[in-house]
């Protein structure tokens, strides 16, 4: 029988066994993936959200506790647990220490195109380069690693976890232990279960991320007796470009080329204000956006004035002197596309263009408007580039407390089986979403589930 | 035609691109800043970058696009790729034969020009001159050097045509010259280079400041022994605690160790972060540093022995063959990674 057995191995995978190793737990850690494929959605992140009152080490400026609860009070729209979340962004405050600690490191305060070093620190080489170090940290800890240990099954009596079952090269493993950290994910990479709550246009979302986040362990979580939270039927979506891998694409497929020209769909209508704010605060919205329109796909049309102003994209522009040329290229009516320039240019007022702020350039007349940004498409070469719904992460996860334990259907908490990390962020993260907000989830609720496993296995 | 192969040209602009997209491995060194200046990667493009890269490894197990994902980007093994090209150099192989001949012939003239019965004869203290007349010695090695220089020059003089590196400012040097003693770019971002268990260290950057350092050092005993010798009219053997011999012992153990310590890391690397062709002239450039270590330290040692012509004619025969193979070897990497770190400089604004 094992002492603490993680399922999981992510970010919060692994700061829950490091926690419970350190504590004098033997842990084992099951990950789905194989080694070179370790590390979940986190070998895609890049940075981690923290507050700070001074500026500090590699944060500039500051951010304080109420400022970071407003920006999650407006992405969430209210749907969030305020004890846990202010419980998380306190944690924050100081959790690089801990993180560096443990072999993390992080990159200077960058220029970077978001211009986030005031809200976040960004680990030097991303989010595989700190899981890298996580894992080596783990093992000098003790701590043992299974790969490509598929959990299928949790046995649950009352509340209590039991045991756990894992499929590895077609045998299946049963393994006990005293105490469960869920740290699995969500179920974003489960094409079926995506079909059951969006229906067939789910057929053309492409993930962004892993494909080991099958929801097997949120399943039998739910159906072991916790309680549910998040909307079953939401996930996390911007719009990439439709190029791109079914899966495992992560940051390269994006595309921040929308603000600068205008987006159709696939019978060459515009369908939304491409410049209704700025694109750090818009992008998010577009992976909806893109999912409703006819055969989840649109096209984002630019002409050469936009060219080399936005992060260039891993796949090259499709190209043409003409916004005929360009729709046929695009597989559009030429027609009905010259007709939505044509009424666009003729709707575009003069102005100051400024890309860094909501300038004046916008147009008069046109439904949809475009609010900024917008100038006539008019100078060839003209570029366009095809997009799809990018799933980032589901926000279906089980209930937890300020203890990382899980709520079972009466609220009683489990005593022994915690979660953290994806499978549980929609405690705080009910709807939308704050960059690097994921990582200070999964690393506040590894730690305290870690250290809550170890007090039990202990006691 | 281009120096570049043109399907390695078209995979290091594959690569590039998608580094570009991504940018998360921009704090490691400078290859990725200078890679974000740019929107497309020609020859000259990639030949900078791949001279910029000091093969650290660190953005290899960082990169989430590392084989077998799909993307399948590996920057350091491409870029060392791209390197070997940007030398052009004849077959390695060739080298380490010319490098062997030069040897062997020079060993025999020294046996051949001079009688055994000074080569073997007991020296007081070392006067290597009556071994090996002074002159002689002064003109084969002037003679080299020229040789080395020259080639060295044209190379280094194409490679910058080639890349069409901006022209030279004071600051840019300047720069570039602090970020080459320090190695900064082998530091991984601060961890270190990425060896084995893609574990990050700083050995290898430890093992390089070693095997530079003391080859500066020797090189230095040797230009202050030759101003002594021809200037001040101060002949060898010299004492113990003279700059030449302080220099050149302390240039030598630490050479030493040097060699030593990257050759054993050189054998241990892991496959991934190397190209195979580029393992043996390596190889044929740390070995010879190392024999001209030991082989100097062996003849301070016996320089009072009836051993030191013996040693006396080895140590210059492997001199001799350092020098002719400079241009045909590994050396150059130190002076195509200075030139594109000066270029770095400049268009970082420095």
């Amino acid at each position: 029988m094992e002492d603490v057995l993680v399922i999981g191995g992510g970010n919060a995978a692994l700061c829950a066994a490091i926690t419970a190793a350190r504590a004098g737990a033997r842990v084992l850690i099951l990950e789905c993936a194989p080694k070179d494929f370790r590390g979940g959605n986190s070998r895609h992140t890049r940075n981690i959200r923290c507050m700070h009152a001074t500026p500090a080490d590699v944060l500039t400026d500051t951010y304080p506790e109420d400022e970071y609860f407003e920006d999650l009070m407006r992405v969430t729209g209210g749907e969030t647990n305020e004890r846990l979340a202010r419980l998380t962004i306190r944690a924050s405050a100081d959790v690089r220490t801990w993180m560096t600690s443990q072999g993390a490191r992080f990159q200077p305060a960058l220029s970077g195109t978001l211009q986030l070093s005031r809200t976040n620190a960004f680990f030097l080489g991303g989010g595989k380069a700190l899981v890298n170090a996580y894992y080596r940290a783990a093992e000098k800890l003790g701590v043992r690693v299974v790969y490509d240990a598929d959990v299928r099954k949790l046995e649950m009596q009352d509340g209590r976890f039991v045991a756990a079952s894992y499929v590895q090269s077609g045998a299946t493993h049963r393994i006990e232990a005293r105490v469960l950290v869920a740290a699995a994910g969500g179920f974003e990479s489960n094409l079926r279960w995506l079909r059951e709550a969006w229906g067939p246009s789910a057929d053309n979302f492409i993930v962004r991320g892993t494909p080991y986040n099958m929801g097997w362990v949120l399943r039998e979580l739910i159906e072991g007796g916790a309680r549910m939270i998040g909307d079953p039927t939401q996930c996390h979506a911007v719009a990439i470009d439709a190029r791109s891998p079914k899966f495992d694409g992560g940051i390269v497929t994006r595309l921040d080329s929308v603000t600068l020209g205008i987006v159709v769909n696939k019978h060459g209508q515009r369908f939304y204000d491409e410049g209704e704010d700025l694109w750090p605060k818009r992008y998010a919205i577009w992976g909806r956006l893109v999912a409703q329109q006819p055969d989840q796909i649109a096209f984002s049309i630019i002409d050469a004035k936009a060219q080399g102003r936005f992060m260039p994209s891993v796949f090259p522009p499709i190209a043409a002197d003409s916004i005929g040329e360009l729709a046929i290229k695009l597989e559009l009516d030429p027609n009905v596309v010259l007709r939505t320039v044509d009424e666009y240019n003729a709707a575009v007022r003069p102005g100051t263009f400024d890309h860094k702020q909501l300038d004046d350039c916008t147009t008069s007349g046109l439904q949809p408007p475009k609010s900024h940004w917008a100038r006539m498409i008019d100078t060839p070469p003209f570029w366009g580039y095809p997009l799809r719904p990018g799933i980032t992460f589901t926000y279906l996860g089980v209930k937890v407390n300020e203890h990382a334990q899980v709520l079972m259907q009466d609220g009683t908490p489990s005593p022994n089986v915690f979660a953290a990390g994806e499978i549980m962020a929609g405690n705080i993260l009910g709807k939308g979403y704050l960059g690097g907000i994921g990582m200070t989830i999964g690393t506040t609720f590894g730690r305290i589930a870690g250290e809550g496993a170890a007090r039990y296995v202990m006691a | 035609m281009s120096w570049l192969d043109p399907a390695l040209g078209a995979e290091g602009a594959r690569i590039m691109t998608i580094c570009n997209a991504c940018r998360y491995c921009e704090g490691y060194c400078a290859v990725f800043p200078a890679m974000e200046k740019r929107m497309e990667f020609g020859p000259s493009d990639l030949g900078y970058l791949a001279n910029l890269c000091h093969n650290c490894g660190a953005c290899l197990p960082a990169c989430q696009y590392a084989p077998p994902h799909e993307f399948g980007v590996n920057v350091p093994q491409t870029l060392t790729k791209i390197r070997l090209q940007t030398y052009q150099l004849p077959a390695t192989r060739s080298t380490a034969l010319a490098i062997v001949a030069l040897v062997v012939m020079f060993f025999s003239i020294v046996l051949v020009t001079v009688s055994p019965g000074v080569v073997f004869a007991r020296h007081d203290g070392g006067k290597f001159f009556d071994v090996f007349p002074h002159n002689v010695m002064v003109l084969t090695f002037l003679a080299v050097a020229a040789y080395a220089f020259m080639r060295l020059w044209i190379s280094l003089s194409r490679y910058r045509r080639e890349m069409q590196d901006p022209p030279l400012t004071y600051k840019s040097v300047q720069r570039a010259l602090r970020d080459a003693f320090s190695l900064v770019n082998l530091g991984g971002g601060g961890e270190g280079c990425i060896d084995e268990n893609e574990r990050p260290s700083q050995v290898r950057r430890i093992y390089h400041h070693f095997a530079f350092y003391g080859f500066l050092s020797c090189f230095a005993a040797t230009v202050v022994a030759a101003f002594y010798d021809n200037a001040l009219g101060r002949h060898a053997p010299y004492s113990i605690f003279s700059v030449p011999v302080v220099l050149g012992t302390l240039g030598g153990i630490s050479l030493l160790i040097g060699s030593t310590g990257l050759l054993m890391l050189s054998r241990k690397r892991d496959a991934a972060l190397t190209d195979p062709r580029q393992g043996p002239m390596d190889v044929v450039f740390i070995v010879m540093l190392l024999l001209t270590a030991s082989t100097g330290l062996l003849l301070l040692v016996f320089r009072g022995t009836a051993a030191m012509g013996t040693l006396l004619a080895l140590h210059l025969a492997i001199v001799f063959g350092l020098i002719f193979s400079m241009p045909f070897g590994k050396f150059v990497h130190g002076f195509y990674r200075l030139a594109a770190l000066i270029r770095f400089a400049t268009e970082e604004g420095d």
